[in-house]
């Protein structure tokens, strides 16, 4: 689905392999790399070394619906027809909204829009930049959901700050720090010491019978 | 929606056909129009009233069009036209050829000298920005050429040893239709139609990019492309339109802001719509120019620009209310 190997001078140094099924959790401090390794891989970004990947559809962090257009413009706006249209709208929930203004709807409404449209593109991988930040707890997981159904048919690469839902969600955690690749692997690789490292923080982190439950506890005294 | 303002402006057209102070009869009007045959009134309508007319058309469809193609791009309802900076350079590039004495010696130096210098800004803003440069770096140049060439004609209109030739350069700025004639018209058309087949390439683009540059590109958008047909179709459109018809504001900014709701926001749809309603704008402001003030040469840039001060106020007033 993806692999790359790219450098973008003092920002990062990163080689990834993605493939099918993958729904892959890009985590990490704010600053570390997520952004640019998303928009570099996707050629947004002036990088050397090679990457290789599979039609994919992006999410950018930005979320910006200029004009006012109603939500199955939006939705269509990269290039869909009428029935992927009608399936990402059915897929997002978005059937009460359908023929709204989506510039005048709430922030969480709107990414929720743009999650279909980026469904829409019907495209094997997506690409996603903090694409649950700021929606309510039930949008949250339904996107989670989303994505993980996504990544069945494909693969999904999406940064994420929430640690809780990656670790329940995603079948690979990729950590990166100070633009490189720390840790990457199944959920178990958020260790007491990746967090103190990484994050600086101590978490509750066990896999229970109601799945595998993370919680930040508080932040470590000193960062090495 | 859009093919409702088809109508609109066919009117308009007519009307400003047969609005002149030579008081001509409908009939004898379009007749000696069609035929060529009637003397005086084939002259006033052939030479006088139908480039007037066509330049109308010609102006504000390129000047509500080249608005709607700004805004789009920007994402910014306050984009216009003359951001690239290519009105003030082709506005320089006329004001160069009045104070030299090259409009009076060849009556096309003027447009040809403003045409001139919209292809200036051009270039100068392409070398400004470079193959990569994001729209904020584009508009930036284009202020700063702005700046340029407002600076440069104020110092030609200042150093002037000629107040005739000031008081001329001022009145050309302020934009206007009268005394043109066919010649004009076979002048600008194949730039501004050259500028306009190039705009309207870019719908998809346009339309991909309301969510965003990095959106748009990941949607299959040849952003390089895009910038390149908006800078050279809008400084196209533009530059001609300066050069026939002088400064004419505010229906850049004010025509596809009012039409926008009309077609639900998508800039694709919003560029006919807004070359119509530009032309129809045009149009009615160039006879109302006549009609208000028959033996004074009231300019229409003058008038466009009081119509549309207060027309884009109400706009503002209107989307503070919605916003509260």
């Amino acid at each position: 689905m993806m692999s790359i190997d790219l450098s973008v001078p003092d920002r990062l140094q990163a080689t990834l392999t993605v493939a099918q099924g993958e729904f892959v959790g890009l985590v990490g401090p704010n600053g570390a790399g997520k952004t640019t390794l998303l928009r570099a891989s996707l050629g947004l970004l002036p990088a050397t070394g090679r990457r290789d990947l599979a039609k994919a559809a992006f999410l950018p962090q930005m979320r910006e619906i200029a004009w006012p257009m109603p939500v199955e413009r939006i939705v269509g706006l990269g290039g869909a027809g009428p029935a992927a249209v009608d399936r990402a709208i059915a897929r997002m929930e978005l059937q009460p909204l359908r023929h709204r203004r989506a510039d005048a709807l709430s922030g969480g409404e709107q990414a929720r829009v743009l999650i279909a449209r980026a469904l829409a593109q019907e495209v094997p991988l997506l690409l996603a930049d903090e694409p649950i930040a700021g929606l309510d707890p039930a949008a949250q997981i339904a996107a989670m959901e989303v994505f993980t159904a996504k990544a069945q048919a494909g693969a999904v690469v999406a940064s994420i700050h929430d640690l809780g839902l990656a670790a329940r969600f995603c079948t690979r955690l990729v950590v990166l720090c100070g633009g490189r690749i720390v840790a990457d692997g199944p959920p178990s690789v958020l260790t007491p010491d990746l967090l103190a490292g990484v994050f600086g923080i101590r978490a509750w982190f066990r896999d229970t019978e109601e799945g595998p439950v993370f919680q930040p506890l508080s932040r470590v005294a000193t960062l090495p | 929606m859009v093919r409702s303002l088809i109508p609109v402006v066919a009117v308009l057209f007519l009307a400003s056909l047969l609005i002149g102070p030579a008081g001509i009869g409908l009939r004898e009007a379009l007749l000696a129009l069609g035929s060529g045959q009637g003397g005086d009134i084939a002259l006033i309508m052939r030479e006088i009233r139908l480039p007037r007319a066509l330049l109308g058309v010609m102006v504000g469809g390129s000047l509500g069009l080249a608005g709607a193609a700004m805004q789009g791009w920007l994402r910014n309802p306050l984009a216009e036209p003359g951001l690239i900076g290519a009105s003030s350079s082709a506005a320089l590039g006329a004001v160069v050829a009045l104070q030299s004495g090259l409009a009076a010696a060849f009556a096309l130096a003027l447009p040809l000298m403003a045409l001139g210098g919209a292809l200036g800004s051009v270039l100068l803003i392409a070398a400004l920005a470079g193959p990569r440069g994001s729209a904020v770096v584009l508009i930036l140049a284009g202020v700063a050429v702005s700046a340029i060439g407002a600076a440069l004609t104020s110092l030609l209109l200042s150093l002037s040893p000629n107040p005739y030739a000031v008081a001329e350069i001022v009145f050309w700025m302020m934009g206007s239709l009268a005394d043109r004639s066919m010649v004009h018209v076979w002048l600008a058309l194949p730039v501004m139609a050259f500028g306009a087949a190039l705009l309207a390439t870019t719908g998809r683009g346009l339309d991909a990019l309301t969510l965003g540059e990095d959106a748009a590109a990941t949607m299959g958008i040849p952003m390089r492309r895009l910038r390149v047909c908006l800078i050279l179709g809008t400084a196209s459109v533009v530059g001609a339109a300066t050069a026939v018809a002088g400064a004419v504001g505010f229906v850049g900014l004010v025509v596809p802001h009012l039409l926008r709701h009309w077609v639900q926001g998508v800039p694709s749809r919003l560029l006919p719509a807004s070359a119509l309603g530009g032309a129809a704008m045009v149009l009615a402001a160039d006879i109302a120019v006549r009609l208000i003030a028959p033996d004074r040469d009231l300019k229409l840039g003058v008038l466009t620009a009081l119509v549309g001060a207060p027309l884009f106020l109400h706009l503002i007033w209107k989307m503070r209310r919605g916003e509260a």
